[in-house]
């Protein structure tokens, strides 16, 4: 084993592998002396290695997801509802303080049913991000939707939700208008919803924010988008104190739709055009149609009851523990 | 016996020096100025509920490292860590409890183990307690500290915002009612979670309560925060809060609520 082989791993991982690798070099030294051997402590480096290297090349894999997920070109929540429903008719304002257009509601027909549409909207070129706030919310965008949301509720129509966000917008004024109750109320709202709640990750599935859309009977998601309690870079910026680290931290948190279906947190996985959705938007949306038609279908004799407590036993049971009466502070 | 008198301590608001043991004595409250240092669950535990009435529920559920996430360290050895650090199984202890003679369920979160952060294991406990409380028709009470949700668990630890909401939406439908004491700090998921869905919020004094912490703030907006960004009074100045109370008075509030929701 040479130190050419070590400059290949991750930059992250470079500083700790280095220290083992001077400590092994140590151990041959001492061992060529007293007659001892280091095989073992050789092979584990090795091991150690290979893993790092096999870590870099997932962390690659996951990356470019993740760079798919946010391209501009793929298809966004208008491109869905301009050629998915009929007759659609955009709300706005959450008839407090503002209108919050980084989230796009309104009402719609599906196959002849009205049904609520509600999606983050990111803007389609650089004027509109900026006007959108890039598909970031402010406490006033949750209010908006708890609102369409609610008046679904009270008609009984279907609710369908594009989630594409990076997350809820971290300001002063958005912490100063309650961000935080703002999307906890929208968890509780959706929680108390007695019709179906349709959502399809479309893009970003950013933390609180795209959660706050997210409460769903039924949950799909586009093959190259990511859901995740943080972005790789926010998470890197904490476990490493470098963004460097941003495609190692992606692979950590396994925020593919492959991870998440193997979870149990998503339903389905909608596959994308090869290449991704950007490279044909038109046979995207009328894909994605499809799979929103067999999901409404699927709900369409479940009374409201038994959607809203569905609902509540699929997230009620996400977690993995470990039950053990080990006493966990004995020495071993 | 070592006569060894322990060393000053510094309070961390005012500066001052400070006796250690009234600081103990007082609750970590600086005799001073105030101030209200951290206590963690077992001293809050201890403060807060009728002595020897708490009897601790689902003391031996264990987050597990499902994910094989390893940083600097693996979360295996983090959450070994945590345990010997703070002397707990995990971020939340909850229990059955008295205050003042009034029968509740509480739940008490600690900021020693990784942060507060919640994992599955917090979600689980808290749906434990709720479901506790529906099937005795007692109140909830819950003390937050958390820095947010465990990011060690990915995806599942954002899920544990969704699943705590989802057990608090079971106890309103109950007419269960539930209080949330806001201590410092509580912020991310457990803020945007199960804390701010409560019918009655308190705050102690000095308190950081907020989504965004301020230094993700401060690089969003490329600005600094005001001083008091999150603090307890400007949560109680925007409404986001019922209240903010001192510790010492904390059971009498709670004991007074508890009285007129039990009409
Ligand atoms: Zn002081």
């Amino acid at each position: 084993m040479d130190l050419n082989e070590i400059k290949e791993i991750p930059k992250n991982y470079f500083k700790e592998t280095l220290r083992s690798f001077f400590k092994l070099e140590k151990l041959k030294r001492i061992s060529h002396f007293s007659g001892v051997h280091f095989n073992d402590a050789e092979k584990e480096l090795a091991k150690k290695i290979e893993n790092y290297k096999k870590v870099e090349k997932e962390a690659i894999k996951t990356w470019k997801i993740v760079e798919l997920s946010r391209n501009e070109n793929r298809p966004h929540t208008p491109d869905y509802i301009s050629n998915i429903f009929e007759d659609f008719i955009e709300l706005s304002g959450d008839r407090q303080t503002a209108e919050d257009k980084s989230i796009t509601a309104g009402l719609g027909k599906i196959n002849g049913a009205t049904v609520a549409v509600i999606g983050h909207n990111k803007g389609k070129d650089i004027k509109e991000r900026v006007e959108f706030n890039f598909g970031m919310s402010m406490p006033q965008g949750y209010r908006k939707s708890q609102r369409v949301m609610q008046l679904a509720g009270r008609f009984g129509f279907p609710i369908i939700t594009f989630i594409d966000t990076p997350g809820a917008y971290a300001a002063l004024e958005a912490e100063d208008s309650g961000q935080a109750s703002a999307i906890a109320k929208s968890l509780l709202t959706m929680f108390e919803l007695e019709v179906p709640v349709i959502v399809v990750l479309i893009g970003e599935g950013g933390s609180g924010g795209a959660l706050a859309l997210a409460i769903g009977n039924y949950v799909m998601m586009l093959e190259n988008s990511t859901y995740s309690v943080i972005s790789p870079e926010g998470c890197a910026a904490i476990l490493w104190n470098d963004p460097s680290g941003s495609k190692l931290a992606a692979r950590a948190l396994k925020l593919t739709s492959r991870s998440l279906l193997h979870m149990g947190v998503i339903d389905r996985i909608i596959f994308e055009p090869l290449g991704g959705a950007q490279t044909d938007p038109v046979r995207m949306v009328r894909i994605l149609k499809r799979y929103i038609v067999l999901a409404l279908d699927k709900f369409k004799n479940t009374d409201g009851k038994q959607l809203k407590e569905q609902r509540a036993q699929k997230f009620e049971t996400m977690g993995f523990l470990a039950e053990s009466s080990q006493d966990l502070f004995s020495d071993k | 016996m070592d006569k060894k008198q322990p060393e000053k301590i510094k309070c961390k608001n005012c500066n001052k020096e400070i006796d250690p043991d009234e600081f103990l004595i007082n609750f970590n409250i600086c005799p001073n100025c105030g101030y209200h240092g951290y206590v963690g669950a077992m001293k809050r535990i201890q403060i807060t509920s009728d002595e020897g009435s708490f009897n601790e529920m689902a003391q031996d559920l264990n987050s597990v490292d499902f994910l094989n996430f390893y940083d600097l360290k693996s979360y295996s050895s983090r959450l070994t860590e945590a345990r010997l650090k703070s002397g707990l199984n995990e971020a939340i202890v909850v229990g059955d409890a008295r205050i003042n003679g009034f029968r509740t369920s509480l739940g008490v979160m600690d900021f020693s183990f990784m942060g507060g952060s919640m994992g599955s294991v917090v979600g689980e406990k808290i749906k434990i307690l709720a479901d506790y409380s529906i099937a005795n028709k007692l109140p909830l009470i819950i003390f937050c500290a958390s820095g947010g949700a465990r990011m060690q668990e990915g995806i599942i630890s954002l899920m544990q915002m969704a699943k705590t909401v989802s057990c608090i939406n079971r106890l309103r439908e109950n007419k269960i009612p539930y209080i949330c004491l806001i201590t410092n700090p509580t912020t991310g998921g457990v803020s945007a979670s199960f804390a701010t869905v409560a019918d009655i919020i308190i705050s102690e004094p000095g308190t950081l309560f907020c989504f965004a912490g301020p230094r993700v703030v401060e690089q969003t907006i490329k600005k600094a925060v005001p001083p008091d960004f999150g603090s307890a009074e400007r949560n109680l100045r925007n409404g986001q809060v019922d209240m903010i109370v001192e510790r010492k008075d904390i059971k009498d509030i709670l004991a007074r609520l508890l009285k007129l929701f039990k009409n």
